[in-house]
């Protein structure tokens, strides 16, 4: 009955969209994290950049952020990302288009985070004598996280999901191969079932591990 | 509350709209499902290049498209009754299977994997894989030079199956849905050479803005037969054939050729002959 | 802003500091604007001769864009029209008495949420290809829309069920002592409510939706506007960044004027809380749900 699968490589597509996801979560995380910090901090410029950033990007479909690094800073720019072959600068442009992407949500989650913190930790921490990003680093943020671990799952899953447009610059990931083997293969709904239920077995333990992870580590109140 | 009001009231223009889009797509049936039912005629064509098929604001424009009116015409189709359908390289075959449009006239080079899945009429050119490089680039001279560059061809095409296959297999190919995407590198220096069929390759280095920016290597490095796809078993295939012969007969074809690709300076072949395929 | 509780009153020698740092920063900015202008113009891809088509003469837009936005917005708006009934429907589902609904309910929405909407479309291309006569002029907006419909009607399914849940108690409690039927209480009380408070978080969703719709552009053959950038920079001589850069205002245009629409609505509903007493869930159920899968 799977006998179609064989000559293609499913598990290498989707060990690409795992790669794409775990590079890019890692990546969005700490850049979101950074223009949250911007977004909350004393200095205007930092400020007005952060929410210009969130703006912006958050309003365009990441398809069009994903073809313009491959357009844009590869083609035009010649960035390389310190790679040759173009299988790999491909990969690594799907990986920055993501983060770029991606990171505006996460700020944005984040804040949310730094909104639930009482007001009374920051101004405890500063009556200490701490400074912003003491406030920030020590007090803050860690329970920020801890509150947060929600809407960042969200988030993971639907960067997850969206290492498919990777597909568009021609990354090998599972949609691209998907794609391919609905052209060649007539089992349409069989094809397109082992493809929903790769992305089921990849998104749903994520939204069960960490929704129980969220509870364990939720600061109660 | 007046929002509320709002919202009964968007509900009940969503109500209208539903019920006007599921009218509106009840009147449409299968426009290209039965060719000549209700005398229209799809055609599958480039969008995206010049000199053989380019959307332009005055409409369509090109060699394959002048070929592709003058077939519908013999086949009783005026030039309104044609739709036009963009055919990528890679849904060539997926289009036809399918029967999205009746024939493709797309630079479709007629080899043997394609006729498992397709027939050809034609071939009604006769081009050859070719390089368009800058026209300062001194370091490729021959083919074999092309291994140690930077190539960029389209998904799905001849020429990029040839050059891994066999032209250039250590090349560096990065491959692009459309050519439009590897001309830009090659301006900017991302992309040492655009391989394809130098009858396309004569249309963009013939545009406007590329005078005198890119050159054709000259290389020859394969034959491509043009033919004009149609759905296996179609009887349209005979019908097609004649029509071609009697383009190449009362001159129209020479003019087309002339019109289109003249400008680009580009050397044409003579018109083969039906099912004269040259490997 | 000025008083934010995360750092104290500036004094002589922080006002400095932050002075150095905005100095530090915006010469950082400058650089990389500076290095992009720079490359940018070598490549001469800042030319009037690449940007000419789209400031002088309508060609461009009647040709490519407008077409192009034209099904954008044709694909989203039906998208959306057909995805929020069906999400009340499911979100409702998911909160009835019975096991029976409640669990297929729930299998459908989680199911759909779980899987990208790439591959609901490119599935829905080739089912409408194999197994119904649907005119292949019709195919990829049919398929684009089946694939933004399944996977955002769980998403409003989820926004739904979370406004009816966020409603307090006492409504549901008040039409049962009035004597409302089940049916009664949630389409004449629990329903209209639920939507009006939620109703920030689906236009947000209608900005998802639009961006997601560009994918239909780039690998079915759905003639949107991101599309439409292809045959244009090959006519025009290979203008890719001009014609991307002004197809990437056109979608922050949109979407930011969606989203500004969106937090205006939740504006007015928070004073109308204020002023009328009516029951609103708190906006950060649906904020923080559409941020977070946005595709």
């Amino acid at each position: 009955m799977f006998d179609f699968l064989s000559g293609y490589d499913l598990l290498g597509a989707f060990w690409v969209t795992v790669q794409l996801t775990l590079l890019s979560a890692v990546g969005s995380l700490v850049w979101g994290t950074l223009l949250a910090a911007m977004r909350v901090g004393p200095v205007p410029l930092m400020r007005g950049f952060g929410t210009a950033y969130v703006n912006v990007v958050r309003n365009i479909p990441l398809t069009v952020i994903i073809l313009f690094t491959s357009l844009g800073l590869n083609q035009t720019l010649n960035v390389q990302l310190g790679a040759q072959d173009f299988d790999t600068i491909n990969f690594r442009l799907a990986v920055l288009g993501l983060i770029a992407y991606t990171s505006a949500f996460v700020c944005e989650a984040i804040r949310s985070g730094i909104n639930t913190v009482p007001v009374g930790q920051a101004e405890a921490a500063r009556a200490l004598g701490l400074n912003f990003t003491q406030v920030l680093t020590l007090v803050v943020l860690p329970q920020a996280f801890r509150s947060v671990v929600g809407p960042l799952t969200n988030v993971l899953i639907a960067l997850t999901k969206n290492t498919t447009v990777a597909a568009a610059i021609g990354v090998a990931e599972a949609a691209l191969l998907m794609k391919k083997m609905i052209e060649n293969e007539a089992q349409l709904l069989l094809i397109s079932a082992v493809f929903a239920f790769g992305f089921v077995c990849l998104t749903l333990p994520t939204g069960l591990i960490l929704g129980w992870v969220g509870k364990k580590v939720a600061v109660k109140r | 509350m007046k929002l509320r009001k709002v919202t009964a009231a968007s509900a009940v223009v969503l109500a209208l709209a539903v019920s006007a889009t599921a009218c509106g797509s009840d009147k449409k049936d299968g426009g290209s499902s039965g060719s000549g039912g209700d005398k229209k005629i799809a055609i599958g064509i480039k969008f995206d290049q010049p000199g053989l098929g380019q959307k332009t604001p005055q409409g369509y424009s090109g060699f394959d498209v002048d070929v592709a009116k003058y077939v519908a015409k013999k086949l009783g189709y005026n030039e309104d009754q044609i739709e036009w359908k963009e055919s990528k390289s890679a849904d060539r075959e997926t289009m036809l299977q399918r029967g999205d449009v009746d024939f493709i006239a797309a630079t479709y080079s007629i080899t043997p994997e394609r006729e498992k899945k397709v027939d050809f009429a034609g071939p009604y050119l006769l081009a050859h894989q070719d390089v368009l490089i800058r026209a300062d680039e001194s370091g490729i001279k021959s083919p074999a030079d092309l291994n140690s560059k930077k190539l960029c061809s389209v998904t799905g095409s001849t020429s990029a199956q040839n050059v891994k296959d066999k032209l250039a297999p250590k090349a560096n190919l990065q491959q692009y849905p459309t050519y439009s995407a590897c001309l830009t590198g090659l301006q900017n220096k991302a992309i040492d050479a655009l391989t394809t069929d130098d009858s396309i390759l004569a249309g963009y280095a013939s545009q406007a803005q590329f005078k005198g920016k890119f050159k054709l290597g000259g290389f020859k490095m394969t034959n491509e037969n043009y033919g004009i796809g149609v759905k296996k078993g179609s009887d349209l295939k005979a019908k097609i054939n004649k029509a071609l012969e009697d383009m190449v007969a009362d001159g129209s074809w020479d003019k087309a050729v002339k019109a289109n690709l003249g400008p680009a300076n580009y050397q044409n072949e003579p018109a083969p002959k039906i099912g004269d395929i040259k490997s | 802003m000025s008083s934010s509780v995360l750092y104290d009153a500036q004094g002589p020698r922080a006002k400095r500091r932050n002075v150095v740092y905005t100095i530090v920063f915006l010469l950082a900015v400058a650089g990389l604007v500076w290095w992009v202008y720079q490359n940018l113009s070598d490549k001469g891809q800042l030319d009037w001769e690449k940007w000419k088509p789209f400031f002088s003469g309508s060609e461009a837009w009647t040709t490519y864009i407008l077409p192009g936005l034209k099904n954008t917005l044709i694909a989203a708006a039906m998208s959306m029209i057909i995805a929020l009934p069906l999400g009340a429907v499911f979100g409702i589902a998911r909160l009835s008495d019975h096991a029976w609904i409640r669990v297929p309910a729930a299998v459908v929405v989680e199911f759909f949420r779980a899987i990208p909407v790439l591959i609901l479309m490119i599935f829905g291309n080739a089912l409408f290809a194999q197994y119904t006569n649907v005119n292949s002029d019709d195919r990829p907006l049919y398929a684009v829309v089946t694939g933004l419909v399944l996977y955002n009607a769980s998403v409003l399914a989820e926004i739904v069920r979370a406004g009816i849940l966020a409603l307090p108690k006492g409504q549901s409690e008040a039409a049962q002592a009035i004597g409302l039927r089940k049916t009664q209480t949630m389409t004449s009380i629990l329903l209209p409510q639920a939507v009006t408070a939620m109703l920030p978080a689906i236009v947000s969703q209608l900005v998802v939706i639009v961006k997601d719709t560009a994918l239909g552009g780039a690998i079915l053959t759905f003639p949107e506007l991101l599309a439409a950038v292809s045959p244009m920079s090959s006519y025009y001589g290979a203008n890719t960044i001009a014609s991307f850069t002004i197809v990437a205002v056109i979608y922050v245009a949109l979407n930011f004027s969606l989203t500004s629409f969106a937090s205006w609505l939740e504006r007015r509903l928070r004073r109308a809380k204020k002023s009328t007493g009516a029951v609103l869930a708190p906006a950060a159920v649906g904020g923080t749900e559409s941020a977070g899968t946005a595709a």
